[in-house]
């Protein structure tokens, strides 16, 4: 089985080792040096733009950071190549950390716009250094030795090229297929349900601008000890804007699409390059014309690149089985039944002149269900945006177990062991219902980017996913496990919510309007499940429009009216309250 | 007196990257789209006056003609599954009769030696309805795109704006000369009257665009569909229309900024480019979104550049551009974290 999965990938290095011992043309082997090299910065930009939604310009200026820095070391100083590979990728870091520091807490467009301009900045910087040889760049850079071995011609650099961009790319896909990677994967588009998991959104996006830049810089490592030589040209924007049209060509969402990709622009510069001179008959590098418009066409005709085509030609492969695991995530103690969890007191939300929540109180005991009922426009969202940190208070407060939460991000009310759903569901279509579970077992996972990277946490990650697996048979969706959750109808996202909300082994549930679009015997279930989790202690809060699905399930009720309490209770005597009457039927009390 | 000399050069350029800067400000608010190809415009301007000055006629038409037949396919292949005649007879105006015509005006005109107030007309006649066909033939398909994949969409624009520019054009710089060579003395001052057109110019530009926003119908569509597309059809916007709107607006305030500047510095077919960055640092400034912040930031822009040409020259670039990162910085401290879309 194990083999069976492995064959496609070890045919494809057979057959890239076997090429230099073929009689090809040798510019062949140049050209496969370059996709290479090409292929390591591209990786890089699927991580950032495909999967991360951020984007970079800039990239080759991270490649020359890697080059310069081998570049100096290694003719002024005689430091071996071997000691500059780790220097030039701690520069790449270096500059890449402080830069998305800065941008990466903006808005999408302003990281790309920063790129271009510093990509501009820093090719006339590395024209102007004197360390750095100005325009004319260094030269006699020593090849990369291996017990006496020189890596000089074209067919040797070429193993120890693509030797780097497949570990690169197998560690890049063990790295999105992981823990960290499902925060990184979230980004795009579901930001906030990850962050309500405990992901840092901010974090995420700077491991993987910071990964691109080390990739970027390893890249440009390879190019000073394969050309020898280095000058400011290869590192300038237009080499940046290069990189990123093999990312969108390939399929920035794919990581194998980064090599395709990159070999795509680059064979078409070739051929254009050795042969549209004769055509047009400018000598003008009328290239730029040709990928300019190659960029837009496949935006327009294909946003997704081109690999999704090739995927789609080659056999699919069979879903993976669930990773056995023997060990059980640990649970957390709940607090004792009737102790306070969840206090809210006084709580206000005023956005400008409109008090949408008017100092609102009240609490949620351990393994109780409360509903927080009301008409529409009745401020049940924004109580709750107010508990898990969406919202910031007016005035008032939040407590968590007697101690304030007031003020908490999201994520730090996910660390309290809150757990919620959202109202407009918030899934991730592209990725399998398993994965959108086990996100939310996010913090009951401990793993970095390094133990995900070289897959070291293969033990730890099959405990979260069975666990996610068990959550899914626990609410019914076991079925769906392996397909993506896009696919799944309305009703079944929102359990879907309810697993993933689960698999966080929280404390408190927290449901906005979890029954909404359910079908009657689904809302059954539901309600069953509801029940279980109050028996096994945990607590819920609920938010819902179906009283009859309340009614029977809650053991107190908040009602509020225009952002007022105007009843809480036992449910039965809510019902008969004269303000809850007047609010829902129209003053007839 | 250097300093008001470097002041001087600073607020002439810096009027430029206003100009600039404001269609990158109305372009995104309106359209979400950043438009790095807004310096090729400039461009094509500057040398379109510059070939029509040597009474030749600029290659500027054919490539006019040229977008305006592919716009016309691209109408033609949304009209595939049948459009009415009125529709159909829009396009052809459009898009094939008055490229023609502007083209037939262009050879008629050129060897004549036009007054140049004429020549500026002319040129701004050429460039302007290439604004149209852009948005036409790019970013019309992607409407409902990112403005990420607009981006880059935008620099795959630039591209092949820019090596359009280069077929066209040859890679030789070009100078027009000036719209008017008096110059004044005010003061210990020396103005020329060029400055003065810029300043001017880039004023009535600007007091324009706002009577535009502001009073007009078609400017209060434009601002509607900037806040919500979607609504704004609802409300029967043709958002289409705003876009195609907008987009000739940015080629005309483009096609006027290269007119000012040719005469003022020797023009390369990639000059554009970094001209527009320049107005996009001003925009930047402005959160792409504040017209006067965007107009005093190249100022600005402007002042740093002259000032940093005559004490750091071989560092100019690498100064201006560098503004950049502070200006991040200061966004990123004072926006706090934001979602994206």
């Amino acid at each position: 089985m194990k083999i069976e999965r492995l064959l496609p990938g070890l045919a494809g290095i057979v057959f890239l080792a076997v090429i230099p011992l073929l009689p090809v043309p040798p510019f062949w082997l140049t050209i496969l040096n370059n996709i290479g090299l090409a292929s390591l910065v591209t990786i890089g930009l699927v991580l950032l733009t495909g999967v991360g939604g951020l984007t970079s310009f800039g990239q080759a200026a991270f490649c020359g950071f890697g080059a310069y820095t081998t570049a100096v070391l290694s003719t002024n100083y005689g430091v071996s190549p071997w000691l500059t590979l780790p220097l030039s990728l701690i520069v790449g870091a270096a500059i890449a950390l402080p830069l998305g520091l800065i941008t990466v807490r903006l808005s999408g467009h302003f990281l790309p716009l920063g790129t271009i301009a510093w990509g501009l900045a820093l090719y006339y910087l590395f024209g102007k250094i004197d360390l750095l040889g100005r325009y004319d760049g260094i030269s006699g850079i020593p090849p990369v030795e291996v017990a006496g071995y020189r890596f000089l011609s074209d067919g040797s650099i070429y193993y120890l090229i693509w030797f780097f961009v497949i570990a690169v790319a197998i560690g890049a896909k063990n790295l999105l297929d992981s823990r960290i990677g499902r925060g990184i994967r979230a980004l795009r588009g579901g930001g906030q349900a990850a962050e309500a998991f405990g992901v840092n959104i901010v974090r995420a996006k700077l491991t993987v601008f910071v990964f691109a830049g080390v990739v970027a810089a390893l890249s440009g490592w390879l190019y000073a000890h394969m050309q020898r030589s280095v000058n400011p040209t290869p590192f300038g924007l237009s080499m940046g804007i290069e990189y990123l049209l093999m990312a969108v060509v390939g399929g920035s969402g794919h990581v194998w699409g980064a090599i395709f990709g990159a070999s795509i622009v680059l064979v078409l510069k070739d051929l254009l390059q050795r042969f549209l001179p004769d055509l047009v008959g400018t000598t003008a590098n009328f290239e730029m014309v040709v990928f300019g418009i190659l960029l837009v066409v496949t935006l327009q005709l294909a946003r997704d690149g081109l690999w999704p085509f090739v995927l789609k030609l080659l056999p699919k492969r069979r879903a993976r089985p669930l990773p056995t695991s023997d060990d059980k995530l640990a649970k957390r103690t709940l607090a004792p039944a009737g102790s306070s969890l969840i206090k809210v007191e006084k709580a206000r939300k005023a956005f400008g002149g409109l008090v949408a929540v008017n100092d609102v109180s009240f609490e949620v005991r351990a393994g109780q269900v409360v509903g927080l009922i009301g008409p529409n426009g009745a401020g049940k969202s924004t109580t709750f945006n107010l508990i898990t940190g969406i919202a910031s208070l007016t005035s008032g407060s939040v407590f968590y177990e007697g101690r304030p939460m007031t003020g908490d991000s999201p994520r730090e009310v996910a660390k309290h062991g809150i757990a919620r759903t959202f109202q407009h569901a918030k899934i991730l279509p592209d990725m399998s219902v398993l994965e959108n579970v086990a996100l939310g077992a996010h913090l009951r996972g401990s793993a970095g980017v390094f133990r995900s990277f070289l897959r070291l946490e293969r033990k730890q990650e099959a405990t979260l996913l069975a666990e996610a697996a068990y959550q899914l048979e626990r609410v019914g969706l076991g079925a769906y496990r392996n397909r993506p959750a896009g696919d799944l109808a309305l009703g079944q996202i929102r359990i879907l919510e309810i697993a993933r909300a689960l698999s966080a082994d929280p404390a408190v549930v927290l449901l906005d309007e979890p029954a909404a679009g359910l079908r009657h015997g689904e809302k059954q279930e539901l309600a069953t499940l509801l029940k279980k989790l109050r028996e096994e202690g945990v607590s819920v809060l609920l938010v819902e429009h179906d009283m009859g699905f309340v009614m029977g399930l809650v053991d107190h009720l908040v009602v509020l009216d225009f952002g007022t309490l105007i009843a809480e209770g036992k449910p039965a005597d809510v019902r008969k309250h004269p303000a809850v009457v007047a609010a829902y039927l129209g003053g007839v009390a | 007196m250097i300093a008001t000399f470097l002041i001087q050069d600073g607020v002439t350029n810096g009027a430029i990257y206003a100009l600039l800067g404001l269609a990158l400000v109305l372009l995104f608010s309106v359209t979400r789209v950043i438009f790095i190809p807004q310096g090729e415009f400039v461009a094509y301007g500057a040398l379109t006056l510059a070939l029509l000055d040597g009474g030749k006629v600029p290659a500027t038409i054919s490539l006019l003609v040229c977008f305006g037949a592919i716009a016309f396919l691209f109408d033609l292949w949304s009209m595939r599954r049948g459009a009415d005649a009125r529709t159909f007879l829009r396009s052809v105006a459009l898009n094939l009769v008055l490229p023609g015509a502007i083209y037939g005006i262009t050879v008629m005109l050129a060897p004549l030696g036009l007054p140049s107030v004429a020549k500026a007309l002319l040129t701004i006649l050429i460039i302007t309805p290439m604004g149209a066909y852009v948005y036409r033939i790019a970013y019309r398909p992607l409407a409902d795109a990112s403005v990420l994949v607009l981006l880059i969409a935008s620099v795959g624009v630039h591209l092949a704006m820019m090596g359009l520019g280069l077929v066209f054009f040859g890679a030789e710089g070009l100078r027009a000369n000036p719209l008017a060579d008096d110059n004044f003395n005010i003061g210990s001052l020396m103005v020329s009257a060029q400055s003065l057109c810029i300043y001017g110019a880039t004023i009535t530009i600007i007091i324009g665009l706002y009577l535009f926003f502001e009073r007009t119908l078609l400017g209060k569509a434009l601002r509607a569909t900037a806040v919500n597309r979607l609504g704004a059809r609802l409300v029967g916007v043709r958002t289409h229309l705003t876009g195609v709107t907008a987009f000739t607006l940015a080629a005309a305030i483009g096609a006027v900024s290269g007119v000012l500047i040719g005469p003022i510095t020797t023009i390369y077919y990639d000059t554009g480019f970094l001209i527009g960055l320049k107005g996009f640092v001003a925009a930047i400034i402005g959160g792409l979104a504040s017209f006067p912040i965007t107009a005093i930031a190249a100022i600005g822009v402007g002042l740093v550049e002259s000032f940093s040409s005559f004490f750091a020259s071989s560092y100019k670039e690498v100064i201006v551009f560098g503004l950049i990162i502070p200006v991040l910085i200061w966004l990123s401290l004072s926006h706090g974290f934001h979602e994206e879309e």
